[in-house]
């Protein structure tokens, strides 16, 4: 198994000052894996990035790769290769000369560099486009050249720093996937950090969720996605509907919440000794006309629409419902009864005792 | 405002013709056929650039070795003074721009002292205070130094003395605008520090070392006021063309500064095309 | 930090050192003790005042020094005024190629040599010059009409040589000033005149301030200008103090000149990023 580990990070501490910006993280990334830091910014993503990569030294902790510790050894030495947020490619050179920079750095001859940058840039999509000006090319172009410029090296981990952020809403969503495939074509680990849950779901094996320094749950997205551990990852991955209120009972892992206003909700969890907080995804909410059509879901309410989100497949709906402070916000499924549903109409909704997570406050 | 009277379009029409009209009679009267700079127009001649001095006794400013002699003064002075503002201007813009220690603000400030200096004053401080330098040296090594001396020494360093704030504040505008993640991005892929600034941060800041070496050439081969304060017994162009306009000038003093502006022009216009790049 | 970066800073940041430390600073601390040293014998000198008594007695010295300043000024104002339109022109109504070709055209002639520029002006203005040739010509003289040695002829060329400096600083004042605010101002009943004074000068003013204290400096510590184009008549300062140094060789009497010509300038700049609320940096950079 640790033959497979490409990177090992063994309780990284980076103190700036008495401000802890990475506060003792550890994980590995196997070989070939796709995997990703997700957290809001100002989280101490950027400064981990930076300290794989080599910009910055741990204040304490290791750094390994395939098994050989990368404290002291500098930027230009690691077998490590990034892609700049701004992409940073070098405006003074041709596409070419880019791609083929990192292979003439290594002493390979100018034609040998210039044919496996020829190569790269063919298994990338940018085919003839060697004597181009990288000020000449599209956004997504260009991200392509930062990454064959990583990749003609073959390094063993590629760090991606938030490189879809400059690009447009469309752009951003093609090229999600076609960084996925790139990664698969080329099976070479990489490590992404972001702040877009979106981003991090749709590409990674794995996601580190990074908040105030240290890492809150690491897994599959679907983990992330269904079973958060904290708080925190339960709201920051995904939509949810959130409410915080007294813990009423608990046996078990079954709690029952009284919300400040009244209402009554079960859900499972760890609940906290007087407060909690519970979390339900919008898309575990049904919807009915009336208390028959909800089934036997523990949780069930009566209210009325007070707003209606129409977003295609991701339209949803706002509920204010006597005992709920804040509206509840469950999908509307543009297939189904509900559809042409208006505001001030009357709904039932409800959502079984599973599909609440509670923890403690 | 948007549609100018017709006494505005006016005065600007005058107001270039004001701006052009020294300008345009020099460059005339370099080619009068007479020995004085004066109308009326006595007809076309070239001999004030390359007559031997058998129709108006004075021969041409090309085949004069006095005025050969001075504009190789200048070019003594100016080309080693623009070479040492690149290359201390780069030096400075980098501290400017780049490193971070201790009375920084007081040294950003300093450096533009030398703009509100006049001229004059620079000059007669450096040579005031070089001589005291060379005489307490004489003093001491029993020998004299010739360099600290009015001379073509003392003038390039009396020029460095304000240019240097102009390379250093051409360099570092074109610094501020350098996204330092190129340099990491090169480093990042295997280049050596060395390699780092010689194929991404050199080849970025050579439009500014290229413009701010040809404003220095410029201006050192053009200054006036510190120069003629620390000049000695081989005096550049500026210095010469004074002198002889003092005396009462010839058609070969026109002869001279067409062929500065024509240099010039050149200078400019290259200077033109390569700040083109920045934008 | 580590002694090797240390030591790399040092290294780097000779240079400047020696620069400012043996060009700027070191001279004028020379001719600051310089100008309050008296010649008692032959090489003999002591500390005293006498050379800025000497300034103040002698009424050529400190007429000269007035005269100097005040036409300073003069040309100053009479820079801003002949610029202002032009300015104008350049920044809010030109556009496109025409725009950049009239200021490229500013900038040509202060490509060339200063020299050059004042001999195109003496051939003008001379009694056997162009003016006074056309005059002649066209029957408004009888005469040859000298134009030279006078305070008009320096007037005229120390302004000729400071457009530029005021020029390009009130354009680019003058260019950041949005569209909407001057038509918003037309808008509200202003005419022309009121539009000007209230709106477009006030936007102007740290181009208008940065002009003329580039212009004044300029002025002041002009030489050659003043000397060519005014002849005996010319009466700078500076020509008292190279007459000082270079003329008469007494040192101390020029430095205390000198001094009194920084002190002048640097008071003037003072008052003006004072009066305007302006630092000597965006100034510059305005410039």
């Amino acid at each position: 198994m640790s033959s497979s580990t490409d990177l090992e990070i063994i309780n990284v501490i980076k103190r700036f000052g008495s401000y802890n910006a990475v506060d003792g993280v550890s994980f590995s990334v196997a070989q070939g894996e796709f995997f990703s830091i997700l957290g809001p910014s100002g989280c101490g993503k950027t400064t981990l990035m930076r300290m794989i990569a080599g910009f910055e030294d741990p204040t304490s902790g290791d750094i390994r790769i395939r098994e050989k510790s990368m404290i002291g050894v500098p930027a230009n030495r690691r077998p490590v290769n990034m892609v700049f947020q701004s992409l940073a490619l070098f405006p003074m050179m041709s596409v070419g000369e880019n791609v083929a920079y990192g292979l003439t750095c290594r002493g390979v001859s100018r034609a040998e560099a210039d044919k496996r940058a020829t190569r790269m840039l063919e298994r990338v999509g940018l085919k003839g486009f060697g004597d181009r000006r990288v000020t000449a090319l599209s956004g997504g172009q260009r991200q392509r050249v930062a990454i064959a410029r990583c990749l003609v090296l073959e390094p063993t981990l590629v760090l991606l720093d938030e490189p879809l952020g400059a690009l447009d809403l469309k752009l951003r969503e093609h090229m999600k996937i076609e960084l996925k495939q790139l990664q698969a074509m080329f099976n070479t680990t990489f490590v992404y950090i972001t702040h877009d849950q979106s981003e991090a779901l749709v590409m990674s094996d794995r996601i580190a969720v990074m908040n105030q320094g240290h890492f809150e749950q690491v897994g599959s997205p679907r983990e992330l996605y269904n079973n958060p551990q904290t708080p925190f990852v339960a709201s920051f991955v995904g939509e949810t509907n959130r409410w915080s209120g007294e813990t009423a009972s608990a046996s078990g892992d079954a709690v029952t919440i009284r919300l400040p206003s009244g209402a009554t909700v079960q859900g499972k969890g760890q609940a906290g000794k007087a407060q909690s907080l519970c979390f339900v995804r919008p898309e575990a909410i049904a919807l009915g006309t009336d208390q028959a059509s909800l089934g036997n879901a523990a949780n069930r309410f009566e209210g009325r629409v007070s707003a209606v989100l129409f977003d295609g497949a991701n339209s949803s709906l706002l509920i204010d419902a006597p005992g709920f402070e804040k509206p509840a916000r469950a999908v509307l499924p543009q297939a189904g009864p509900l559809a042409g549903i208006g505001v001030g109409a009357p709904i039932h909704f409800g959502w079984a005792t599973d599909s609440m997570k509670v923890f403690a406050a | 405002m948007s549609r100018p009277s017709l006494l505005w379009k006016f005065y600007i029409a005058a107001f270039y013709i004001f701006l052009f009209a020294p300008l345009l009679v020099v460059a005339v009267f370099a080619f009068n056929a007479s020995p004085f700079p004066s109308p009326p127009w006595k007809g076309f001649t070239l001999e004030w650039f390359i007559g031997t001095g058998s129709v108006f006794g004075k021969p041409g400013v090309l085949m004069d070795p006095i005025w050969l002699t001075t504009i190789l003064n200048s070019l003594k002075v100016a080309v080693p003074v623009a070479v040492l503002a690149v290359v201390i201007g780069t030096v400075n813009a980098w501290l400017l721009e780049r490193a971070e220690f201790p009375g920084k603000t007081l040294f950003a400030m300093m450096m533009l002292w030398p703009l509100v200096i006049p001229g004059v004053i620079l000059g007669i401080s450096i040579l005031a205070f070089f001589s005291r330098l060379a005489n307490g040296l004489e003093d001491f090594l029993q020998t004299d130094i010739d360099g600290l001396r009015p001379g073509l020494m003392l003038i390039v360093l009396g020029q460095l003395s304000f240019i240097l704030t102009i390379a250093t504040l051409i360099i570092a505008a074109r610094l501020r605008k350098f996204d330092r993640s190129l340099e990491e991005a090169a480093f990042d892929l295997g280049a050596s520090r060395t390699r780092v600034l010689r194929t991404v941060t050199l080849p970025f800041l050579s439009p500014a070392l290229v413009g701010a070496g040809l404003v220095a050439l410029l201006m050192s081969f053009e200054n006036f006021n510190t120069t003629l304060m620390l000049v000695g017994s081989d005096p550049p162009l500026p210095i010469t063309m004074y002198g002889q306009m003092r005396e009462g000038a010839t058609p070969a003093i026109n002869a001279i500064s067409l062929l500065v502006m024509v240099a010039v022009g050149g200078l400019a216009s290259l200077f033109a095309l390569t700040s083109k790049g920045d934008r | 930090m580590k002694p090797a970066q240390r030591l790399t800073l040092f290294l780097l940041m000779a240079p400047a050192i020696l620069w400012l430390g043996l060009l700027i600073i070191l001279p004028h601390v020379e001719i600051l003790i310089l100008s309050f040293s008296e010649r008692v014998a032959p090489r003999v000198y002591q500390f005293g005042l006498g050379n800025y008594l000497e300034f103040f007695t002698e009424p050529l010295y400190w007429r000269t020094f007035a005269r100097t300043a005040i036409m300073s000024i003069l040309v100053t104002a009479c820079t801003l005024v002949l610029a202002f339109p032009i300015a104008l022109y350049i920044a809010r109504v030109a556009q496109g190629r025409l725009k950049a070709m009239l200021l490229l055209m500013c900038l040509l002639p202060f490509w060339v040599s200063e020299l050059v520029r004042t001999l195109g002006w003496m051939i003008l203005l001379r009694e056997t010059g162009v003016v006074s040739y056309v005059l002649q010509s066209i029957g408004l003289a009888s005469q040859p009409v000298e134009l030279l040695y006078n305070d008009g002829a320096v007037i005229l060329g120390l302004v000729y040589g400071g457009l530029l400096f005021m020029i390009v600083p009130l354009a680019n004042a003058l260019e950041s000033l949005e569209p909407s605010v001057v038509e918003a101002g037309f808008d509200l009943g202003g005419s022309r005149w009121t539009v000007l004074r209230r709106i477009v000068i006030p936007h102007a003013m740290p181009g208008i301030v940065a002009g003329s204290i580039i212009v004044f400096m300029l002025t002041v510590g002009n030489f050659a200008t003043p000397v060519l184009l005014g002849g005996k008549n010319g009466l700078w300062f500076t020509e008292q103090i190279y007459a000082q140094f270079i003329t008469r060789f007494n040192w101390p009497q020029g430095a205390a000149f000198g001094m009194l010509l920084l002190m002048l300038s640097s008071i003037i700049v003072w008052a003006g990023l004072r009066l305007s609320g302006q630092s000597l940096g965006t100034t510059l950079r305005q410039a």
